[in-house]
């Protein structure tokens, strides 16, 4: 009977999650016990690292914000029958225009900050409309064509990061973008005596505003996936996008146009993946792009963000705070325990493949009473 | 209900079957004796396939048991099914797009040579031998995506026949194939009953029943209705039993009144997907207020044609107009406005997102129109009202399907709802492709007389079907179409059956020359 129970709650995608996180996090104690590290007590290290502090918290926030976006670029694209690897090219000219403009203008920061975010959008959602018009016009497949323009962008960007007027000194790396660029709340003011003396005498955000990088990019993340979700919920558009995802024979049965969707949703999807890397360099230290030797993951990790979240922009909020705070509360593993912050690499890997098999279990559970029953009669 | 016994190949007693609240099989029987042919009759949505689907072990059955010649068996999924010898073609069709017909076929049961590599070629010798046994003619080497729907129906036959089934279960086979095909299967059955075989056949036309089956079934709404000898009952008993009240099995129609042309084709050509000409030149006028239907056997370019007149592919040479306006290389969406408006031959590929709600299925074609959506923001209430009456209006069952998947719900069922999508779009022009393909009685009479409605409405109307009953029933004008073109037109009553039968195969019309 309680199999049966068991088997319809399983039906429910939420609890599946939860009962995948739960066993992911299990399967590292695991892990860990066998690699020789207390498994409880590094799980309560991994808590601590997250849950402690008002700084601890406020940083895991700030870190979840890229990678929700990016799960959200993910995420939408796949909700409509597209697989959106090339996220991380579109993430990494996100950084690159953004930073390139937060350089070059300084204007007040009213009309500044919109700028900035909107050359994050643009050169996103170019990136990512590339793959769309690829795919659209030529047929060539999302993945090949986003796996090579993500490596375009690697090196597009590493090219221009050291070009003269951008190029801080002999650094490897480009200027900050001017002050007013910045999207921290309170970012100029808590550098001042007064401000640092006022936050001090306020518990618990104080703490937080004092010792992280606090901005809008959070704010901005709950507010793009509420928008998304309405989007392919509500509008004609959304479900446009959605019927080509299911069935693109039918959809083109009754007149929508397949190829122009494809290239929409992909603008939207590099779009949203824009958005977060301009927001992510406009609200992080050290507010500017440095040659990189390899691809940071702020794209890839969307991957498994989506996939937690099932495509759910509005889980993609839920799974990017899971993914962002075990990335930040897994170093505390190491200062605690010793254990190596892979561990928290294997975790995330567990997760998404229970996220996977899951599905099946309601299934399973319900045959077990069958094969009982037969006694029982 | 018949105690268990050897003499029953499949005794299924008493099964019941919930999807949620909604109970599509209420204490069900059915006893098969071995060396018959039975027919499951009903309306749609009784709950043949799921009956069906529970002895194949697709679903579990809440309650109930079932023997196999006597002897309890647990069926927990397809692969038991196989292992003691049953073997179902599905209504819709389970084959792999991107594969050979061998490929699916021998897909799950591959003979493996001894270098742990699939057989290829044994598999080939063995399907085909099948294949000529029961002459069952494929192209063993055509991709599944390139045969038409007639073809792939064969492909699922052998499929199961490949398995070696002593039971087998046809779901609908007939829909799609055409009335010799028709014919070929019914002597394939008899063979296979002759060789110690029972199969299990859901079909909706009566007239199979009668020429093929020996014991028929009849279900009502889950329910078991009752078990009779074929023989000694006709036709409008069958089709009563059934639904529960005497049905009328011919169109009832007034002569038509044609008034200007609205479709014009003119030495319309087009290719098919390796490139050769399957329209060859095909000429035909269908004016408002009339019916045209389109005879032709599968496969002589019927396909092509629609995929044409629907913008899907672009036509070699020749015009396509509406209202005197070219459409043939304009979009899907331009040929919509323009007034037409289509009922597709595959309801799953063409016709439905099967993700989809109902109530999204049901505004596929009217979804960016008021009140449906305002300034592109869906207004889901105007959407929720408008399927509540097209359910209720085109009798789709289970009532309150509003926000269910249309994938769940029955093959009748999916069709009633495309047809009312269709017709509510208020077209000048309305194309139906096998519009009652797996449709009861019941509903084929309620479709023909929507068609008939319309037409006296002044729309024009132009029917294709593999039916020859139905075309030569419902058309004003008949056009015979073989190879690609219109090899001759009929005002109805002018034309039997044998000559439209003859010039469909190719023959020559010698009355007209
Ligand atoms: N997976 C499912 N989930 C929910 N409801 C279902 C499911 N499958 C079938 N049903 C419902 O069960 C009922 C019986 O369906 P079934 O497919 O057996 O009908 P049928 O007799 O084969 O009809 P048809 O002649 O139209 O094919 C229908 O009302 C259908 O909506
Ligand atoms: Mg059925």
């Amino acid at each position: 009977m309680y199999m049966n129970k068991i088997a319809q709650i399983l039906k429910k995608s939420v609890f599946r999650t939860l009962a995948a996180i739960v066993l992911g996090l299990f399967v590292a104690g695991i892990i860990l016990a066998v690699a020789g590290y207390p498994p409880l007590r590094s799980m309560l290290a991994l808590g601590k690292g997250i849950f402690s502090s008002p700084k601890y918290v406020s940083n895991v926030l700030i870190k979840s914000t890229p990678i929700i976006f990016t799960g959200l670029s993910v995420a939408f694209a796949f909700k409509t029958g597209l697989f959106n690897i090339g996220v991380e090219g579109q993430f990494i000219v996100g950084c690159l225009a953004s930073t390139l403009v937060g350089i070059t203008l300084d204007l007040p920061p009213v009309i500044q900050v919109p700028l900035v975010l909107l050359a994050g959008l643009v050169a996103g959602a170019a990136y990512g409309g590339m793959i769309g018009v690829l795919k659209a016009k030529f047929g060539i497949h999302e993945v090949i064509s986003g796996i090579m323009l993500n490596w375009i962008a690697l090196y597009l960007s590493n090219y221009i990061c050291i070009l003269e007027p951008f190029r801080k000194g002999d650094s490897n790396g480009t200027y900050q973008v001017s002050e007013a660029s910045k999207t921290l709340i309170l970012g100029a003011w808590k550098n001042t005596d007064d401000g640092r003396n006022f936050l001090k005498g306020i518990p618990i955000l104080g703490e937080a505003f004092l010792k992280t990088d606090v901005n809008i990019g959070f704010l901005a993340a709950v507010i793009m996936a509420i928008l998304l979700a309405v989007l392919l919920k509500k509008t004609t558009k959304g479900f446009e996008l959605r019927a080509v995802g299911y069935n693109k024979y039918s959809a083109e049965a009754v007149g929508i146009d397949i190829k122009k969707n494809i290239i929409d949703v992909m603008l939207i999807s590099g779009a949203v993946a824009g958005l977060g890397a301009a927001l992510y360099i406009t609200g992080n230290t050290p507010h500017k792009i440095t040659v990189l030797s390899a691809f940071e993951g702020m794209g890839i990790n969307g991957l498994p963000v989506a996939l937690i979240a099932g495509s759910s922009p509005v889980g993609c909020i839920l799974s990017g705070l899971l993914f962002g705070g075990l990335m930040y509360g897994g170093q505390a593993l190491q200062y605690e325990v010793g254990a190596p912050t892979e561990i928290i690499n294997i975790v995330i890997g567990i997760i998404v493949f229970f996220v996977a098999i899951m599905k099946g279990v309601p299934r399973l559970l319900l045959k077990i009473p069958r094969r009982g029953g037969k006694h029982v009669k | 209900m018949i105690e268990p016994s050897k003499e029953y190949v499949v005794q299924m007693h008493g099964i019941t079957k919930r999807f949620g609240s909604f109970c599509a099989l209420n204490e069900m029987n059915l006893d098969v004796k071995s060396g018959t042919i039975h027919s499951l009759l009903g309306e749609n949505g009784a709950g043949k396939s799921t009956l069906m689907n529970v002895l194949y072990g697709l679903y579990q059955a809440d309650e109930g048991e079932i023997f196999l010649k006597g002897e309890k068996v647990e069926v927990k999924n397809p692969s038991d099914a196989i292992k003691l010898g049953i073997g179902m073609v599905h209504q819709h069709f389970m084959l792999l797009e991107k594969f050979t017909v061998v490929q699916n076929i021998i897909l799950g049961d591959e003979c493996i040579s001894h270098l742990g590599m699939v057989d290829m070629k044994k598999a080939r010798k063995d399907v085909m031998e099948i294949a000529n046994k029961y002459g069952l003619h494929i192209d063993p080497d055509a991709k599944i995506s390139d045969i038409t729907v007639g073809m792939q129906q064969k492909v699922e036959i052998l499929k199961a026949l490949y398995r070696g089934a002593e039971l087998l279960i046809l779901d609908e086979p007939t829909a799609v194939l055409t009335p010799q095909e028709i014919q070929e299967l019914i002597k394939i059955m008899k063979n296979l009953i002759d060789s110690g075989k029972a199969i299990i056949i859901i079909t909706h036309k009566l007239k199979e029943i009668k020429a093929a089956s020996d014991i028929c079934t009849i279900v009502c709404r889950g329910k078991y209705i009752d078990t009779v000898d074929v023989k000694s009952t006709t036709e409008s008993e069958l089709a009563a039993l059934m639904v529960g009240h005497d049905v009328n099995l011919v169109v009832d129609k007034s002569p038509a009144e044609p008034k200007e042309t609205i479709l014009e084709i003119e030495n319309l050509v087009v290719e098919n997907e390796k490139k050769m000409d399957a329209v060859k030149g095909l000429s035909l006028n269908v004016r408002k207020g009339e019916i045209v239907g389109i005879a032709g056997i599968d496969g002589n370019g019927q396909k092509e044609l629609m995929d044409a007149l629907s913008g899907f592919i672009k036509a070699k040479s020749g015009t396509i107009k509406i209202n005197g306006k070219e459409i043939q290389n304009t979009t899907p969406r331009n040929i919509i406005d323009s007034g037409i408006s289509i009922i597709p031959e595959d309801r799953h590929k063409r016709g439905l997102v099967l993700e989809f709600g109902v109530f999204e299925n049901a505004v596929l074609n009217k979804y960016r129109k008021m009140p449906y959506s305002k300034k592109g923001i869906l207004n889901q209430k105007a959407m929720e009202q408008f399927t509540n009456e097209l359910i209720q209006e085109c009798d789709v069952r289970p009532a309150g399907c509003t926000y269910d998947h249309a994938g769940n719900l029955s093959g009748g069922n999916q069709q009633k709802l495309i047809i009312g999508r269709e017709v509510s779009n208020n077209p000048e022009l309305l194309i139906a492709v096998q519009p009652t393909r797996g449709l009861d009685v019941g509903a084929i009479e309620s479709v023909h007389k929507t068609l008939v409605r319309e037409r006296d409405k002044g729309k024009a109307i132009l029917l294709i079907s593999f039916e020859l009953d139905e075309v030569m029933n419902l058309s004003d004008t008949i056009a015979v179409i073989y190879d690609g073109k219109i090899q001759d037109t009929f005002l109805q009553g002018t034309v039997d059956e044998n000559t439209l039968g003859l010039l469909m195969a190719g023959g020559r019309n010698h009355v007209h020359e």
